[in-house]
């Protein structure tokens, strides 16, 4: 782990959707697993968290969507820019080895995901990959996961202008009794709808937290969940869903860089 | 094993406290470092209204040491009333030390008093952070008069609360101030804050790591530099004095105590070690204190002065 960001060059970028793209970064091992995250620095901008996307021995990738100040200037960056990383932070997703599982995408939550698919594919799961989105924009990585072998894409989209017409959590519903286990990644509501699917199927689910994060690695506490207490940075983001509902205002609020509530 | 150490009339299960600053900003993350084994907690410094803390990168670690511009963000007593009462609600606690901020001797005043309707068990006040000079130039803690008069107006409006000041290390007579600020009525004080302010640069781009440039700084290789404020003070005042400065190891809280600390803050221990460092601490204390046939902890106070 890196605690000193690493000035790393973007060797390619593509555009994902009409707001995310994805940076990638090659000839740099930097040994994450699906579900941890990098602080990315821009030099007198700012420093803020990204899940990975993809990583192996030779590059890793950053999907980034365009919401802010921060990831509109880095939207700016070309290839052979510079940024600095450090990390990976945090626990990622469980692995299993030759189940069959369910990833539950919402968004942008689909980036991250994908690396859960690639790594559980490869350890022979059967991976159901339900992504959604409010509309057939706000979509991505469905071409990667079509081509993927092990992967099953499912889609919904609110609008209905891909897919089925919904939520996706419908989708989960239907397919909840064929797995093993189940990880998501997205709004909270959704994640938090898909931890009563579950429980109610009795099946196993893991999801990924967002909360305002400085340190990441459980020092500043900014992170800090109510009812655990524990930071998400160092104890998550992916949290077991038994963890998981132990959390204080989970898919209600989250708190801001001062640490006042607000709502999601 | 008895570790209990009585501090202003509050019993401490175990002579270490989480320092100021780190992870306290929520009641529930207070209780968490509390199941990790903490004798007493401290919260982040409360501002009378909310405050903005600097932008990110706000800090760094590497083997030898820490270093931070966090620049004290809060969202407020208002907010510290929620958070520290649900923990002073919580039936498990072990002590708090409510810390107080502010830009102004005025605002000293007011946050204090509202601190003491929240109630801790323990007022601390910070008037030694590095990393706001640029909103309220040098700290309280350089200036003897300025250190002193401020103890004094927290001290009128802590009804019966014990105050204590936290230092800053960045001064020429560290001992000077300590003596004015128990004439002005101090119950006890901490030393030390960061070192500083220093800076760290990356060399790929020549910029620096942190977005306030400099930063205090912290950590293992401070630890000797900390240890003789701690004896400075404790050779010069008769009030206890909470000692702190890159402690990782069960060892350097008996180095912090034999140098006169009564309690020793853990900091930047917990990225060192991770949040159950109070519990490893704890229990090479307690290996210690029986390989060397200790009975009470209280005795090896001071014992190197």
């Amino acid at each position: 782990m890196i605690d000193q960001p690493k000035i790393l060059k973007i060797d390619e970028v593509r555009d994902e959707n009409p707001t995310v793209k994805t940076f990638v970064f090659k000839g740099f091992e930097l040994g994450a697993m699906p579900g941890q995250f990098v602080n990315l620095w821009i030099p007198r901008v700012d420093e803020k968290p990204f899940s990975v996307a993809y990583c192996d021995k030779d590059e890793f990738w950053l999907t980034v969507a365009a919401v802010g100040p921060f990831s509109k200037k880095l939207h700016e960056f070309k290839e052979g820019d510079k940024v600095g990383i450090r990390g990976p932070y945090g626990k990622g997703y469980t692995i299993p080895e030759g189940k069959k599982i369910a990833l539950l995408a919402g968004g942008y939550g689909a980036a991250p995901l994908y690396f859960v698919a690639h790594e559980a594919a490869s350890r022979g799961c059967e991976v159901e990959f339900i992504v959604g989105a409010r509309n057939k924009d706000l979509l991505l990585y469905l071409d990667r996961i079509e081509v993927a072998s092990g992967m099953n894409l499912h889609v919904a989209t609110d609008d209905g202008s891909v897919g089925r017409e919904g939520y996706n959590t419908a989708i989960l519903e239907e397919l909840v009794g064929g797995v093993d286990m189940v990880m998501t990644c997205g709004p909270e509501v959704m994640m938090k709808a898909a931890m009563g699917i579950c429980e109610k199927a009795g099946i196993q689910i893991e999801v990924s937290i967002e909360r305002y994060m400085k340190c990441g690695s459980g020092v500043c506490g900014n992170c800090c969940v109510d009812g655990l207490g524990v930071p998400v940075c160092k104890s998550g983001p992916v949290f077991p869903g038994d963890m998981a509902r132990k959390i204080e205002g989970l898919g209600e609020w989250h708190r801001d860089n001062v640490g006042l509530k607000v709502l999601w | 094993m008895n570790l209990s150490i009585d501090f202003l009339g509050v019993t401490f299960p175990n002579p270490t406290v989480l320092a100021s600053g780190i992870l306290g900003v929520t009641g529930d993350s207070l209780k968490n470092v509390v199941r990790n084994g903490a004798g007493g907690v401290t919260s982040k410094s409360v501002w009378l209204e909310r405050h903005e803390g600097h932008k990110n990168p706000t800090m760094m670690g590497t083997e030898s040491f820490y270093i931070n511009a966090v620049g004290l963000p809060d969202g407020g007593i208002e907010k510290a009333r929620e958070e520290l009462g649900k923990y002073l609600d919580w039936e498990d606690r072990a002590p708090l030390i409510g810390n107080i901020v502010a830009g102004s001797i005025a605002d000293f005043k007011s946050v204090a008093e509202k601190m003491a309707e929240i109630g801790p068990d323990i007022i601390e006040v910070n008037i030694s952070c590095p990393n706001v000079e640029h909103e309220f130039g040098k700290p309280f803690a350089c200036v003897a008069a300025d250190a002193a008069e401020v103890t004094k107006i927290v001290k009128n409006v802590s009804k019966n609360i014990p105050v204590i000041v936290k230092l800053s290390p960045n001064v020429e007579d560290i001992a000077a101030i300590a003596v004015a600020c128990e004439k002005a009525g101090a119950d006890g004080l901490v030393a030390c804050n960061t070192f500083g302010p220093g800076i760290v640069i990356d060399i790929d781009t020549a910029e620096p790591v942190l977005a306030n440039k400099v930063g205090g700084v912290s950590g293992p290789g401070i630890k000797p530099l900390a240890v003789k404020k701690v004896m400075d003070i404790a050779s010069a005042v008769k009030i206890p004095v909470i000692g702190m400065g890159g402690v990782v190891t069960g060892r350097d809280v008996i180095e912090f105590m034999m140098a006169g600390a009564s309690l020793v803050g853990i900091g930047v221990g917990v990225y060192y070690r991770g949040a159950s460092v109070f519990e490893k601490i704890t229990e090479e204390i307690e290996d210690w204190v029986s390989e060397n046939g200790v009975k009470n902890l209280s005795e090896i106070i001071g014992k190197a002065l």
